[in-house]
């Protein structure tokens, strides 16, 4: 058998030229499906401008039971979203940092109500105020002993908001402390550190941007809360009617203009808000 | 001193059996073995980050098994160095001696002095983001040696540094042990660095510890951790 000499000739290709070709079909395949949501959104939000006018903003927002609504909703989204994060952020730290027994029965039962219809989480906490126990209820005993009015008031709102935004904010907690390495902490440990230092001084700065990210999502969630409150807080206008309900309302007696002067009110609020909370988010993060 | 008493350490599927080991006070040593034979695992122990199944953990001859690790007084450098993105370079020297109450004069002068033998004083004010390799390396370090551990623990510290940066930190941690008599345990991969700062060496193969002559680390063999043979003795003690 002959053998060619390694240096004898110029090297001949192993396979003809390869072509990649264009990327063009793949970028009008993935922006094409993508764009498509993007676009629903989009269409949605025209055509209630185009349905609205001004006019039908101004008279919407000169009632006094839609100030009182956008007040309420303003007050008690955040509310309901700082709570969310106060109880989210240790929650969150505790499911990703540690194994325990019955932690899947925890992660189950915080799932609940992000899987759970919204009206049921409402019927639940008006259950769960008005359940006899031993002659009285939780309802009464609330009101006994903190003199606050829960069931069809104000802190029925922000209690409904809260037990659906919680969940979500707990997620993003657990999400955000998966992501950061625990090394940090065990270093700190070795350092002279107890749990709560190294949690406090090195788990939490590196959070930040989680927290921002929980209390946003948190106040959406509670800015879009609608059947919990109608359940257990109802909709008394000038009472317990966050933006929501107005819309619900408005178009219970036929008044589809200022319905949707409403929502596309709710619509720059959540957009001022959450773009605030994202810029401030990542100035701190800087 | 550390000394490994009959140490059994689990974690997960993976565990060490009966280890035993013995680092007399103001010792160098450096332990090699190949990946995944559990260096760091014992490394952990040692700091308390990982629980031992069975026997005891000593440190300067006290018993600290059962101590958490902020207890043991131990510094330690992790493999991947594990800085505090959130601190400024100072804040790290600092980090430990707040911690520990020490006085605002206190605290200055240390970082001073860690700052310049470290030779990072132009980086005190600087995030740990965008610090270089050998930069990274000796802030984990100065946060290691701040608050004057007796015992310091190393894991591959010197990896992924050039050269010429290598043997300088190399020669830097042999003087610093020399001048503080610090008792430090160094896992390497690297023979040259065994080489260079070696009192004693230790193999770890096969889920046992074997203590091996300095000698062992001229043999040419290139680089990477003494290959076993018959001549091995394990420095655990059996079981009886």
């Amino acid at each position: 058998m002959n053998e060619r000499p390694a240096s004898s000739a110029s090297p001949r290709p192993v396979a003809p030229q390869h072509r990649p070709g264009s990327d063009v079909p793949f970028f009008t395949v993935m922006g094409g499906l993508g764009g498509s949501y993007v676009l629903l959104i989009v269409a949605m939000l025209a055509a209630d401008l185009a349905f609205t006018s001004p006019r039908h903003f101004t008279a919407a927002l000169s009632k006094p039971e839609i100030q009182y609504a956008v007040r309420l909703t303003l007050i008690s989204c955040t509310i309901s979203a700082i709570l969310s994060v106060w109880v989210a952020t240790p929650l969150g730290y505790l499911l990703s940092r540690f194994s325990f027994r019955g932690r899947w029965l925890i992660d189950t039962i915080i799932d609940i109500p992000v899987v759970l219809p919204p009206l049921v989480i409402g019927l639940s906490l008006l259950i769960l105020f008005h359940l006899p126990l031993g002659g009285s209820n939780l309802e009464e005993q609330v009101q006994k002993y903190l003199g606050v009015k829960i069931t069809y008031a104000e802190p029925a709102v922000v209690l409904a908001q809260f037990a659906v935004a919680c969940a979500f904010a707990v997620q993003t907690m657990r999400v955000t402390f998966d992501q950061i390495d625990t090394r940090a902490e065990q270093v700190a440990l070795t350092l002279g550190c107890r749990r709560s230092q190294a949690f406090l001084q090195i788990a939490l700065p590196q959070a930040w941007r989680g927290v921002v990210a929980a209390l946003t999502i948190a106040w959406a969630r509670s800015l879009g809360e609608f059947g919990p409150i109608l359940v257990f807080a109802g909709a008394t206008r000038m009472r317990t009617e966050v933006l929501s309900t107005t819309v619900f309302l408005e178009l219970s007696v036929g008044q589809l203009e200022p319905a949707v002067a409403v929502s596309l009110l709710m619509v720059l609020a959540a957009m001022l808000v959450l773009g605030v909370v994202r810029l401030v988010g990542v100035k701190v993060a800087q | 001193m550390i000394e490994l008493d009959q140490v059994s350490i689990r974690s997960g599927s993976f565990g060490l059996t009966n280890v035993s080991l013995t680092i007399p006070e103001g010792t160098y040593a450096v332990m090699m073995g190949g990946t995944g034979q559990g260096k760091t695992t014992i490394l952990e122990a040692i700091c308390g980050l990982r629980p031992v199944t069975q026997g005891r953990i000593l440190v300067n001859h006290l018993d600290v098994t059962q101590w958490k690790p902020a207890a043991r007084g131990i510094g330690y450098v992790p493999q991947d160095l594990a800085l505090f993105p959130t601190l400024t370079v100072r804040g790290h020297l600092e980090f430990a001696l707040r911690l520990r109450r020490c006085s605002r004069k206190v605290i200055q002068d240390r970082v001073a002095e860690l700052a310049h033998v470290l030779g990072i004083e132009a980086l005190l004010e600087r995030r740990v983001r965008g610090l270089s390799g050998g930069e990274s390396q000796r802030v984990a370090l100065g946060r290691a040696l701040s608050f004057r551990p007796r015992v310091v623990i190393l894991d591959e510290p010197l990896t992924a540094l050039d050269e010429t940066t290598r043997d300088r930190l190399c020669d830097l941690l042999r003087t610093i042990q020399k001048n503080e008599g610090l008792t430090i345990l160094h896992v390497t991969h690297s023979r040259t660095e065994a080489q260079r700062l070696a009192e004693q060496l230790i193999v770890l193969k096969g889920g046992r510890l074997y203590e091996r002559p300095l000698t062992e680390l001229e043999r040419p063999q290139g680089d990477g951790e003494p290959a076993a043979d018959a001549s091995w003795t394990l420095v655990e003690r059996t079981e009886s």
